[in-house]
């Protein structure tokens, strides 16, 4: 159930079918129905050969030698390759240049490639690793997170001076970022005991965030075709084209415009995407044999081939008085990257400068650190950094209402920003921000039905255990929590954060046609279905053409902090402004505008051009004729800058995006299992483009906190997954999801294209809190670590 | 080895198959249908479901040889030809599109699979349109991560509800 509440007016036209506002379906909705849809696994040529990569098996060792003679002997083996075969840089990453294409010398994470190798089916090139003789010195794993931050006797992961410094994120031993935040007394040097004396009461807390796997359904993969100018044409799965081509021209040794990228079919990224996988790999192999060479991991090897949440420890101190006011308020908290640095930088950034939430809190210290270990590389997940934070600091809320007698609601409330107000960072929220509103509005949606209510309460299908039919409800209990996190949306941090868009308007069969491209990644969001709104609604014609994403136009950005709407939505919305104004130009020039009527205002609508006093002027049909009007244009957000090492103060982010949650659950007891029956989500969205696909954003961020509160979490001992399958590390099913209501608001953010605020994001914040503050309801436990796990809940301490 | 099977109402062949391939493999890499997709290899996610037989099956836990002489039916069966060649989707494939249901869309072809056999098996036994209870538990099979089901379940009640009214 999804309601509707707001403001409209954002001065469009609503006469255009299919535009801005409204739902139409997904351009590649019939192909993705019919199976025809091409992913980057169906990708298929006559002559190509598989790739397949060899993986370390130890977390941590020195490599000794790679012996690759009996791979190489295989029958129907093309290439076998190794670090020695990389022809230009060694080395790639989104922020640091620290990871290996392949491993030379040393690994630093279970799974690191070491070789790969090329042949004419997958179980020869399976076989073929299994030849490949890889001689190891087994190091101890650097597996503690808090030793690897803080212990100067603990072994450095990447050798002393082998990385280059970035000094603006305090890099230090282990430490990929430090970020400290100063505000209020605590900037002027007070410490801890001194606010202390200024509360009425204080509590504290330890929480810790399990690895999240994004478990996109597609597993990484795509086809390298080499090119006959020696380059190579890349069909991938990717979240951001331009930023694989820029770390994957370097590494073959190619410039960047022989390394053409088209975007295969995405089956899901959530983050996962932003990295390089197979990327080069393939290319690799291809460029070697001359064969077109195409890569797809299986499950298991996907686990390793990707990013994943990163872990988090957290200490947390809250000071208030009596009737709740905040009064100060400290974390600290440690984001464990893994082996190599990925966006670890960026989610320090991000986890620091939202490491308290949207509250008032005068006096604020945080410390932020990302360290490197030899646990699986950690970056980039839906919600990013802001996850791990919301966790911490919603569940000393909750624990803050109890101890002052209030309901979590009212303390919350007591607290709450709204437009005007200063995040730690001291930057200032200067757009709609209807916290309270929505607070109140999840706490008085209607509750569902009790269980004793229902035709059948013994019904094991709506009970914890479900199928399994451990209960006929003896043992349940419900609880209601509530959760409210607060993102930034768009890229942080000074980060020249653009997309581009070119779009063509032309007479095609008679009617006005427009194409719009750009080199944006739809992965499965609707970004398709976007562009092709705007421009019916900036250009007044129904039919749209969406061409492929690729290298052939400049880049769009990331599909990832949820601002490819408000990005490529505005590159798009410029693109069309541009062409639209051209129009006009040569309507002015043929002298279809009577003279007295020169200043009236002209418009498109209905593939006609019109004045405001003179009606219709002109068709485009009959204005184009055979020509084509095209424009390119970048769109940029505003700029933002980098928060200040030392006080953590800076307007580093572009906008904010907020959900509110009320999570009802009914929790067995006795065995530790928990049904969610209900979720509520409250959610401000500026503007909503696609109402239909908006909904879809914020029940599937639910639905990933739902599985980061109950269920999922990649298990890592001594630096090895224990869990590297969807039979072993499971993500929420249809029956473990509940039926969810949601109730959306509009408040335009003048800033933003349309007044929009990205979507995709927020619900993944404040779901998880919501769960676990329900299940905390339900049973009293203090539950500070997530996911929840069955013997956490009966109370079983864990050998 | 060759196998010979019949795949949406064709007779098809495979030659030189390895005994250790599955019929998914066969299906997407031999035969030229990758509309049923490989997401976990392990009969966890459902997204290579396909009918064998008449019974919905996991293709990767199949064996291709265990299909020699049997029927599959795969997504690809399920629109009609219009008349000029374009698809004329099935009740449930356009309740799927419609709903919003689809997002990356790599779960959906095993889902709409799952979805088909649920109708038959209430809507096409005089069963009724099926409770949510009902088809939250015939899909907790079939695994997908963008949706958060919401709309899957609205889509198939909506295809249940069509498909009833369209035998009255």
């Amino acid at each position: 159930m999804t309601t509707t509440t707001g403001t409209t007016a954002s001065g469009l036209s609503g006469a255009i079918k299919d535009g801005v506002g409204t739902s139409p379906r997904r351009p590649d909705g019939t192909l993705k129905v019919t199976g025809e849809f091409a992913y980057s696994s169906d990708m298929w040529t006559e002559d190509m050969l598989w790739g397949m990569t060899l993986r370390s098996p130890h977390p941590h060792a020195l490599i000794k030698g790679v012996d690759i003679t009996e791979a190489l002997r295989l029958p129907g083996v093309y290439a076998v390759l190794t670090h020695e075969d990389v022809p230009g840089e060694k080395r790639y990453g989104l922020e640091y240049l620290d990871q290996p294409v392949l491993a030379e010398g040393k690994v630093r994470y279970q799974g690191e490639p070491v070789a790969i190798v090329a042949a004419d089916h997958p179980e020869t090139a399976r076989r073929a690793l299994e030849r490949i003789r890889v001689d190891y010195e087994v190091l101890a794993p650097v597996s503690d997170p808090i030793r690897a931050a803080f212990d100067p006797d603990c072994p450095l992961v990447h050798e002393a001076g082998s990385l280059p410094a970035h000094r603006q994120y305090n890099q230090n031993g282990n430490q990929v970022r430090y970020q400290p935040i100063r505000t209020g007394a605590f900037a002027e040097g007070a410490s801890v005991e001194e606010l202390r004396a200024r509360a009425d009461v204080t509590v504290s807390g330890s929480y810790e965030v399990g690895m999240q796997d994004q478990a996109f359904l597609g597993p990484e993969s795509g086809l390298a075709v080499p090119a006959e100018d020696g380059g190579i044409d890349l069909y991938i799965a990717t979240q951001w084209l331009h930023v694989d081509q820029r770390q994957i021209a370097p590494c073959l040794g190619l410039p960047a415009d022989r390394v053409r990228l088209t975007l295969a079919g995405v089956g899901g990224a959530f983050g996962a995407r932003e990295d390089l996988s197979m990327q080069i790999h393939a290319c690799l192999l291809a460029l070697r044999t001359g064969r077109p060479v195409k890569i797809v991991y299986n499950r298991e090897e996907s686990f390793f081939g990707h990013v994943h949440r990163h872990p988090a420890r957290m200490e947390y101190e809250h000071g208030a008085l009596a009737d709740g006011t905040l009064v100060y308020a400290t974390m600290r908290i440690v984001l464990d990257g893994g082996a190599y640095a990925s966006t670890t930088p960026a989610v320090v950034g991000v986890a620091s400068s939202l490491g308290i939430g949207p509250y008032e809190v005068p006096n604020v210290l945080v410390d932020a650190y990302g360290v490197y270990t030899t646990n699986p590389p950690c970056g980039a997940m839906r919600g990013f950094g802001a996850v791990q934070a919301c966790f911490g600091y919603e569940s000393q809320m909750d624990r803050l209402a109890e101890r002052l007698g209030m309901h979590p609601v009212d303390l919350r409330l007591k607290n709450a920003v709204a437009q005007g107000s200063r995040i730690i960072t001291g930057q200032v929220i200067d757009s709609p921000l209807p916290m309270a509103e929505m607070l109140i509005r999840a706490r008085d949606a209607p509750m569902p039905p009790e269980r004793a209510a229902l035709p059948d309460p013994g019904d094991p299908r709506i009970l914890p255990g479900g199928m399994a039919n451990t209960s006929h409800g003896e043992g349940v209990v419900r609880g209601v929590g509530y959760g409210v996190g607060l993102k930034n949306l768009c890229f942080s941090e000074g980060f020249d954060d653009h997309s581009t868009a070119r779009v063509r308007l032309e007479v095609i069969g008679g009617e006005p046609t427009v194409l719009v491209h750009t080199a944006a990644a739809e992965v499965g969001q609707g970004l398709v279905t976007i562009k092709g709104q705007i421009a019916r609604t900036e250009l007044g014609v129904e039919q749209v053409t969406i061409h492929p994403a690729d290298t052939r136009v400049g880049s769009a950005g990331s599909s990832s902090a949820s601002r490819q709407s408000y990005m490529t939505g505005g590159a798009v919305k410029n693109a069309c402004e541009a062409v639209r104004e051209r129009v006009f130009g040569l309507v002015r020039e043929r002298g279809l505008v009577a003279p007295d009527h020169a200043s009236a205002l002209l418009s498109l609508s209905g593939g006609k051009v019109l004045s405001a006093t003179e009606g219709v002027l002109v068709s485009l049909v009959e204005l184009l004729g055979d020509s084509a009007v095209e424009e390119t244009r970048e769109y940029r957000h505003r700029l933002t800058q980098m928060i200040d090492p030392v006080t953590g103060q800076g307007d580093s982010h572009t906008q904010f995006g907020m959900c509110v949650h009320r999570a009802v659950v009914d929790v067995d007891v006795e065995l530790g299992l928990v049904k969610v029956v209900e979720m509520t989500a409250v959610q401000d969205v500026g503007r909503a483009l696609h109402p239909q696909q908006l909904a879809g954003q914020i029940q599937g961020a639910t639905t990933q906190g739902i599985g980061l509160a109950l269920m999922e979490e990649i298990q890592v001992k001594d630096s090895v997954i224990r869990n590297p399958s969807f039979t072993d590390y499971l993500i929420p099913t249809i029956a473990d999801t509940p039926p969810m209501r949601l109730d959306i608001l509009e408040c335009p953010d003048p800033q933003a294209p349309y007044g929009l605020r990205g979507v995709g994001e927020p619900g993944t914040l404040s779901s998880t809190p919501a769960v676990v503050a329900a299940v905390r309801a339900a049973t009293g436990r203090a539950l500070s670590r997530t996911p929840v796990r069955p013997e956490d809940i009966v109370g079983i301490e864990r050998a | 080895m060759r196998v010979t099977f019949e795949v949406n109402g064709r007779e098809v062949s495979a030659d030189n198959v390895w005994a250790g391939e599955s019929l998914l493999y066969v299906l997407r890499e031999r035969l030229g249908l990758p509309g049923s997709k490989n997401a976990c290899e392990q009969g966890e996610c459902g997204s290579c479901t396909v009918y064998l037989d008449g019974v919905t099956v996991c293709s990767c836990m199949v064996a291709a040889g265990q299909a020699q002489g049997r029927a599959v039916r795969t997504v690809e069966g399920m629109a009609e030809q219009g008349a000029s060649g374009e698809a004329r989707l099935s009740v449930i494939q356009e309740a799927f599109v419609e709903a919003g249901a689809v997002q990356c869309g790599f779960c959906t072809p095993g889902l709409l699979v799952q979805t088909e056999d649920l109708i038959a098996r209430t809507v096409g036994r005089g069963r009724g349109v099926p409770e949510d209870a009902a088809i939250r538990e015939h899909l907790s099979g079939n695994l997908c991560r963008c949706t958060g089901y919401e709309k899957i379940v609205e889509a198939v009640r909506t295809a249940a509800e069509r498909t009833e009214e369209g035998a009255r």
